[in-house]
């Protein structure tokens, strides 16, 4: 069974040697679940979002569950990317699998300088450009809803990063995720990660008073599965990119689907909340599900949706 | 950590075989769960009984994250829940009711499996010559019955117990078994002003003693204490019981703010996480 997949952009290509990811923000930095499972063994992490400078993050409370889902308004905690790079990646197995840096930043300049930060690195396999928060008050959704604003972001990472696999993360909130996508493919992206978290609310209705601190946050979790899917399938119909997909996937047959609507790899996050060693597992029985299916090669798997 | 107030799914467990059983993450089986104070359908305080895991380690103070197969995708988070007593035949937690996930908790039955990762966190200071006051506020008092068991010196502990609904409500036998426990009850409004004046007389007189306090409580009854503990100068501990997702350092959820005197500069009157930085707080160390 071969599991590996080559997501095949436009300048740089990103080997994984199997499709399962963790998405940014649900597994630190990697560290956080080495005792739950083998690190070496994912096709690769996403790791909490990075910026040039240490965030404080969002006033608490900052999650909320929610019936199949979570809400969250974290806001981008995080040590910056100095603390990361000479602290953190040394301890990460980035010879064994894919580090992927997520990065993030309220301006285009800052995007820059951080791509240019991270080119160099070669523990980073590649940058995931963070323009869909949408917990953060400057940047963030804001990029992400504005197909021109969104491909300057991308024009600058890619020059910023010549020799780095970029990935940008792509939003739901907006009314054509395929447009987004086709403006970030022009400016530059190898790849496009879909979806980001759902922006929503809850209300305590003994006190009235809204659930989180920041009074709207991002709903993540098997809930939004469906949306997820059909995004996946409508990018990766729009662009000739590899398509990463996530979006409340849980077990083997979730990944499946994703693959099937259209995506190259997958990434696991809310999941790894609800089981902490989730995207193990993932990896491990995925084989088993595919020869069950007598599915030989995830790549020929990727978009083989039938319709009609 | 007493009882967690959030609160997660497996389904897909049972989808594909896939228990991944190792030391830190693993299936446990209920062994039983028993009603405390009122009995039958309006119970709301239970003590459950699960299969030991091997976790010679343990502290009293960590907590694990509990959650039973039946939680589907409908409840995702797991439960932190306290560890209130480990041996090498069973792990006791023990809950209160109040919302929908532990709700689910109450209507497990004995075999049904829960995936459990623990423990987390860290534990109580245990300075056996130093005399000791806990202070526990309601589910408070759970860490604390291990705590008891384990030190060393238990003629140097005694307790001061606020709670809402009647003692036997709670795990307090085998506490009172070992150590003086003085035992509050709030029913008017009255009674609170009286916990309030015992909580400073006896904070007081522990930091004349050079003692250690430690509490473990909701967020209304800690403030309180470390308002005290920080104007008598006392050396104190509070365990902290905020809402989590993961329970391992990542969702950032469950953060609390950091004073100036927290250790790594980086996080000074910053957020960092209970679940992996604490439960236990050193009073001075964190902002209310």
């Amino acid at each position: 069974m071969d599991l590996s997949v080559t997501l095949r952009g436009q300048r740089h290509n990103l080997v994984l040697k199997n499709p399962v990811l963790t998405a940014s923000g649900t597994f630190g930095y990697g560290l956080e679940y080495a005792p739950y499972g083998d690190l070496s063994s994912l096709g690769g992490f996403v790791v909490k979002g990075l910026s040039l400078t240490p965030r404080l993050g969002n006033t608490p409370p900052r999650i909320v569950e929610t019936t199949a889902g979570m809400l969250n308004s974290v806001g981008l905690q995080n040590d910056g990317v100095e603390y990361f790079l000479s602290e953190t990646l040394p301890k990460l197995p980035w010879r064994e699998t894919a580090v992927i840096a997520n990065i993030y930043a309220g301006s285009t300049e800052e995007f820059a300088m951080l791509a240019d930060r991270l080119d160099g690195e070669e523990g980073v396999s590649a940058l995931e450009v963070n323009i869909s928060c949408p917990n953060v008050k400057k940047g963030g959704a804001q990029f992400g809803q504005d197909p021109v604003l969104a491909a300057e972001v991308t024009r600058a990472v890619r020059e910023g990063a010549p020799h780095k696999h970029i990935i940008v993360k792509l939003s739901p909130n907006v009314t054509s995720i395929a447009e987004m996508a086709r403006s970030v493919e022009k400016a530059g992206a190898d790849s496009i990660s879909c979806i980001n978290t759902l922006l929503g609310m809850s209300i305590d209705y003994r006190s009235r008073r809204p659930r989180l601190h920041n009074v709207v946050g991002g709903l993540s979790g098997p809930a939004i599965k469906p949306v997820a899917v059909r995004c996946v399938w409508e990018v990766s119909k729009s662009v000739g990119i590899p398509v990463i997909g996530l979006g409340g996937i849980v077990s083997c047959q979730d990944i499946l689907e994703f693959i099937i609507a259209g995506a190259s790899a997958i990434q696991v996050g809310t999941a790894n909340f609800m089981n902490p060693a989730a995207a193990f597992e993932l990896v491990k029985d995925l084989p088993v599900l595919c020869s069950e299916l007598g599915i030989s090669s995830i790549e020929e798997l990727t978009g083989s949706l039938q319709i009609g | 950590m007493g009882v967690i107030f959030c609160g997660v799914d497996y389904r897909w467990l049972g989808e594909v075989k896939n228990a991944m059983n190792n030391e830190k993450c693993c299936d446990l089986s209920v062994l039983d769960l028993v009603p405390f104070g009122q009995t039958g359908a309006e119970s709301i305080f239970y003590a459950l009984r699960l299969s030991a895991p091997n976790w010679p380690a343990w502290q009293p103070g960590q907590f694990v994250m509990v959650r039973p197969h039946s939680f589907g995708y409908e409840i995702p988070w797991a439960r932190p829940l306290g560890i209130c007593h480990m041996t090498t035949q069973h792990l006791i937690c023990f809950f209160q009711v109040l919302g929908r996930g532990t709700k689910r908790l109450s209507q497990l039955r004995p075999g049904e499996q829960v995936a459990v990762w623990g423990p987390l966190g860290n534990g109580f200071a245990i300075e056996k010559d130093r005399p000791t006051l806990l202070l526990a506020g309601g589910m408070g008092i759970v860490p604390f019955v291990g705590y008891v068991h384990r030190h060393p010196q238990p003629w140097n502990v005694s307790m001061v117990f606020g709670h809402r609904a009647a003692v036997d409500c709670y795990p307090v036998d085998s506490i009172n078994e070992r150590i003086p426990l003085d035992s509050l009850r709030e029913t008017v409004p009255g009674d609170l002003d009286n916990l309030i004046f015992t909580l400073q007389e006896r904070i007081h007189d522990c930091a004349d003693q050079d003692g250690l306090v430690l509490a473990c409580g909701p967020r209304p009854f800690l403030r309180t204490v470390h308002r005290f503990a920080i104007s008598f100068g006392a050396r104190a501990q509070l365990s902290l019981e905020n809402q989590m997702a993961c329970g391992v350092g990542a969702c950032l959820g469950c953060v609390t703010k950091t004073s100036d005197k927290w250790a790594d500069k980086r996080h000074k009157d910053g957020f960092v996480q209970v679940c992996t930085k604490g439960p236990v707080f050193w009073a001075d160390q964190i902002q209310f």
